[in-house]
Formats: structure tokens, sequence, C-alpha cells
């Protein structure tokens, strides 16, 4: 047998071979979502919980002045919704790495990594399966929301998919960066304290910006170079049919810092290399 | 081959073959390669090739660094010094198309537990960019070799460690690789799950002309016909025919040659990694 008969493979790939590839990607990360019955549960109870018991609190203490893109009083509820979108999109994101970390422990990611396909392709497929899934959790809390009397203009419902889109990369790209640094699936739960506590705090999601300034002027500037302020932001926006353009400029740029950076972390000559092989391994 | 051997052959690493065709291409080539972790060193100066259509055992305790050299192969840890190439097709220069002939199966076992056994293959056949009509077509082959068709919808998680491993190797041969690669691929079995396998990935090179590089630390997974390639602490100790080693080390079987080796690899006074 002539080896060299058998082994010219094709140079490169088709278009055809990508897109199953990110299907792929999709569909199981759709089934590890399905099958964890509880995580969608919890995603869902989290920004509900906010919603029925801590704005109905706070509604009588915080007054909500009009501000853009209200164009008249509203609810305190109705404030904070794209605030809970986004912490959602935010959970997820993290979710999503947890996954990462998990799978690298378990060595469910030496499945990924030793595909043919560019790598960097492989990670972006697996961001934008993360974000497909946070994207049913946002919609779904959309539904229960509207019986709550939370009912932007029925186009808003379209017109905020681009920018959840947008948003939920950038945060499943943080999450992924953030997941390549660490070492141990022990270690995660620090990032829980470190990452999402201040970013969700620091934010416009629960109280307007001005209402920031007035108490803090310093904690306003942290939460004006907060990313996920803008991404709650231009969600925001883009529930009424309105684009933020300083949020999506932001927004777009972390995208794509926090994407390169993930796939940076990742690439075998930088990320990996560092930590060795798994225990036990030699 | 021994030692003194493997390090002459370092000077054009690419081309050394362990007997068969010189003119061949070897399946896999590995020249001049060393890694280290930090101060550590795990394999200094590794060459040796794999040839198509062969069985190559890839001897060596625990720490002889087979994992660390898998990682490499697998393109899992760039290459610090050296090359590897499969096939012809350089692993850092052009990595589709050296992976898209490598089928791998790692020690630690690497199957999503909660997916279905024919869920598992769908998704490792999306990730080589096998359309799903394709993919379920050659998952139903490879099930029936490995006598798993009956289990298709179970979850992974309910099958015995020697049907994961069978399912694991299957997997690996979805996307029809002309190298297999399997880690400590018998680790945790019972004998009888340890021989199926091993028969059956020794099949795959008689009857599909598939290179195999076989990494254990158990002796009697090597038989005479084998080419072998002794690893102690990260450096090439000996390869070759089997029968050659075991005769150039004076041993009457592969057991005492590898004593002998190891044991006048650290009289030598090799620095430990």
């Amino acid at each position: 047998m002539s080896s060299t008969a058998v082994t010219q493979p094709r140079i490169g790939f088709s278009l055809a071979e990508y897109i199953t590839c990110l299907n792929g990607i999709v569909w199981r990360e759709a089934l590890r979502f399905l099958h964890q019955r509880e995580r969608f549960v919890s995603a869902l109870v989290r920004p509900l919980v906010w919603l029925f018991i801590f704005a109905v609190g706070f509604r009588q203490v915080l007054g909500i002045s009009i501000i853009p893109p209200y164009e008249t009083y509203i609810l305190y509820e109705v404030y904070i919704a794209p605030g809970l979108m986004a912490m959602i999109q935010l959970f997820n994101g993290m979710q999503s790495s947890l996954s990462m970390v998990y799978d690298r422990e378990m060595g469910n990611m030496r499945t990924l990594l030793v595909s043919p396909l560019p790598r960097w392709y492989l990670l972006f497929c697996k961001l934008l399966a993360g974000t497909a899934v946070s994207l049913l959790q946002v919609y779904a809390f959309l539904v229960i929301a509207w019986f709550w009397d939370i009912a932007p203009p029925p186009i808003g419902y379209l017109t905020v998919l681009p920018a959840l889109i947008l948003s939920g990369l950038m945060l499943g790209a943080l999450g992924m960066l953030i997941s390549s640094g660490i070492k141990q699936l022990e270690n995660f739960a620090g990032v829980m304290n470190f990452v999402i506590f201040p970013m969700f705090f620091a934010s416009s999601a629960l109280y307007p910006l001005w209402r920031v300034q007035e108490g803090s002027p310093l904690l306003y500037y942290v939460c004006l170079l907060n990313p996920f302020t803008h991404a709650v932001e231009l969600i925001r926006f883009a529930l009424y049919g309105q684009t933020n353009w300083i949020s999506l400029a932001v927004v777009g740029c972390c995208t794509a810092a926090f994407m390169i950076g993930a796939i940076y972390a990742y690439d075998p000559s930088r990320g990996l290399v560092r930590r060795g092989p798994a225990g036990g391994e030699t | 081959m021994t030692a003194s051997n493997a390090s002459s052959a370092s000077q054009a690493p690419p081309a050394s073959g362990l007997r068969r065709d010189p003119a061949a291409i070897p399946a896999l080539a590995i020249g001049d390669l060393s890694h280290s972790y930090g101060p550590r060193r795990a394999l200094t100066d590794i060459n040796f090739t794999v040839a198509p259509a062969s069985f190559t055992a890839l001897l060596g305790l625990n720490g002889a660094g087979k994992s660390t050299l898998f990682s490499l192969v697998t393109r899992l840890f760039g290459i610090q010094a050296g090359r590897i190439s499969i096939f012809g097709h350089d692993i850092s220069l052009a990595p589709g198309e050296a992976l898209r002939l490598l089928g791998v199966v790692f020690q630690p076992r690497t199957l999503d537990l909660d997916l279905s056994v024919m869920q598992n293959l769908l998704y490792h056949a999306a990730l080589h960019g096998i359309a799903r009509r394709e993919a379920r077509l050659r998952s139903d082959e490879v099930l029936s070799r490995i006598g798993l068709v009956d289990r298709t919808g179970s979850k992974v998680r309910d099958l015995s460690g020697g049907q994961m491993r069978r399912l694991e190797i299957a997997r690996a041969l979805l996307h029809r690789p002309r190298l297999l690669l399997l880690d400590e691929a018998t680790v945790g079995l019972d004998v009888k799950a340890r021989a199926d396998i091993l028969s059956h990935v020794r099949q795959l090179v008689t009857e599909q002309g598939i290179g195999v590089l076989w990494a254990t630390h158990l002796f009697d997974e090597v038989i005479s016909g084998d080419d072998l390639v002794v690893l102690h602490q990260g450096r090439v100790l000996a390869r070759g025919p089997v029968g050659d080693i075991i005769a150039e080390a004076g041993a009457h079987d592969i057991n005492s040659a590898f004593m002998r080796l190891t044991g006048a690899a650290v009289e030598s006074g090799r620095p430990a990694p």
C-alpha cells in the first residue's frame, strides 16, 4: 500500500464543514442545557426574585425620573428589566466558562481542541453556542415579565435581539478569558465574588447613573468604565427600538478584546503550555 | 537499535524509519523534540518514527513522558523545540491537515457522560466537519464493529469501563484517520477487556492499514512482531523491532531488556527530569 496515495488530505475546509462544526457545537451545548433542568430553573429564578421581591420593595424608595430611552415615568420594575436580562447573560457567560473548566478537568475539552478546524473558530463556535443558550433564557424571562406588566413595544422584542447577541458574546468571551486562567474547578467560586457581583452592582442595572453620581462621583466613574453598564444600556435602548451608540462602541470593542484574549489564552503555545499535563499524567 | 543508535538518528529524524520501506512517508515523525514544564525537563531530544500500517509500542513507566509526548503530537501543547509531522504534514505549520489524519484516545476518559453513545459520536463527527447523515452512517458502522449497536441510545455513564474504551476507539476512527494514538488505553480494565481492545487495535493495523502508536507501561502488551520505543525519564533509550532490542540488550525477554536499559540509564548518570 502506498502511503502517499491514501494520505493526501484536502487543503483547508469547506464552508459546509465550518457550518457542520458550528451546528454540532451549538447542538451539544443546547443538549447539555436541556439535560440540566436545574440550570434553566435557577437561571430564571434569579432575575425573577429581583423582579418580584427586590424591585417591589425598592419601588417605594427610589424614584426614576424621565431618562432616555423612556419617554414617561416608569415603574422601577420596568427600569431594572434590562439589567436583569444582562444579569442572565452575565451568569450564563460565567456558567459557560465554568462548564469549560469542568470540561478541561474531565478531559472533554481535548475532544474539542484536537479537531482539525482552526482553534479560533472552535472557540468562537463555543461562544456562539453559549450566547444561543443565553437567548433562550432571556426570552423566557421576557415572557414571564410580560405578565408582570413589563411590556416594551412589540418591535422591541425583535430590535433587542442583536443587542443581546453582542452582549452575550461579550460576557461569554469574558467568561472564556477567565476560565483560561483558572486551573481548578474549586477556584471558580472566587469568580463569583471578584467578577460577577462587582460587575453587576457597579453598573446601571439597578439604579440610574445620575443617582450613583449623586451618591459617589468615584463610583460613578467606576460604573462608566464597567463594560457591563454598557451592555445594560445597549439592551435598554434596543428594547425600545433605539441605539445607544457609545454603549454599542464599548460593547463591540470589549467583545473583540475579550475574544482575542480568550483565543490567545487557549493557544497551545501560550495558554495550555504553562499548565502542564493533567494530574496523574506525564 | 539502542540508545547509542538513537542519538545518531537525531541528525535526520523525519527520514529515519524503523524498518519498513524507507521511501514511504512515516505516519508519524518526531525529530529532536524537547519539552519542559518550567525548570523541569519532561522530554529530551526525542527522535522516532511510526511507519504506516505498523503497530509501535511506546513503553515507559509512569512519569516517563508519554502523556506529554501525546499532548505535543495532538497539539494540546505548543512545541518548544523540535518538530512533529503526520504523514509529512508539520503539526505546527499545517495543523488542520495533520490532525485530519490523526485519531487519538487519551489516557483520561474524554467522553461526555451525560450524552448518549450516538450523541457522542455525532458531536465528534461534527467537530471534523462530517455532515449529519454521513455521520450517522459511519456511527452505525463503527458501533456494529465494536458490538455496541444495541447501546446507541444509552447514556455513556451507563457503559462499563471496557465499553467506554471501545467507544472512544470507535470515535477516534469515525473520521477515518491513518494514524491512531492510544495513551494507556487499557488502564483500569479487566484482563478480558484489555485483551479485546488490544486485539481490536491490532486488527485495525492489519485490516485497515492504520499506523498505531500504543503507549503503555505494561510489558505483556508488547509482542515480538511490534516496533518498540522505550521511553525513560523523558529520553528514548531504544527503538526498533522488539526482537532487536531484546538481543542488543542481551536479555531474554522484553521485561528484562527494559530493566537492563533503564538500569543502564540510571548507572550512566543521566540527569533525572
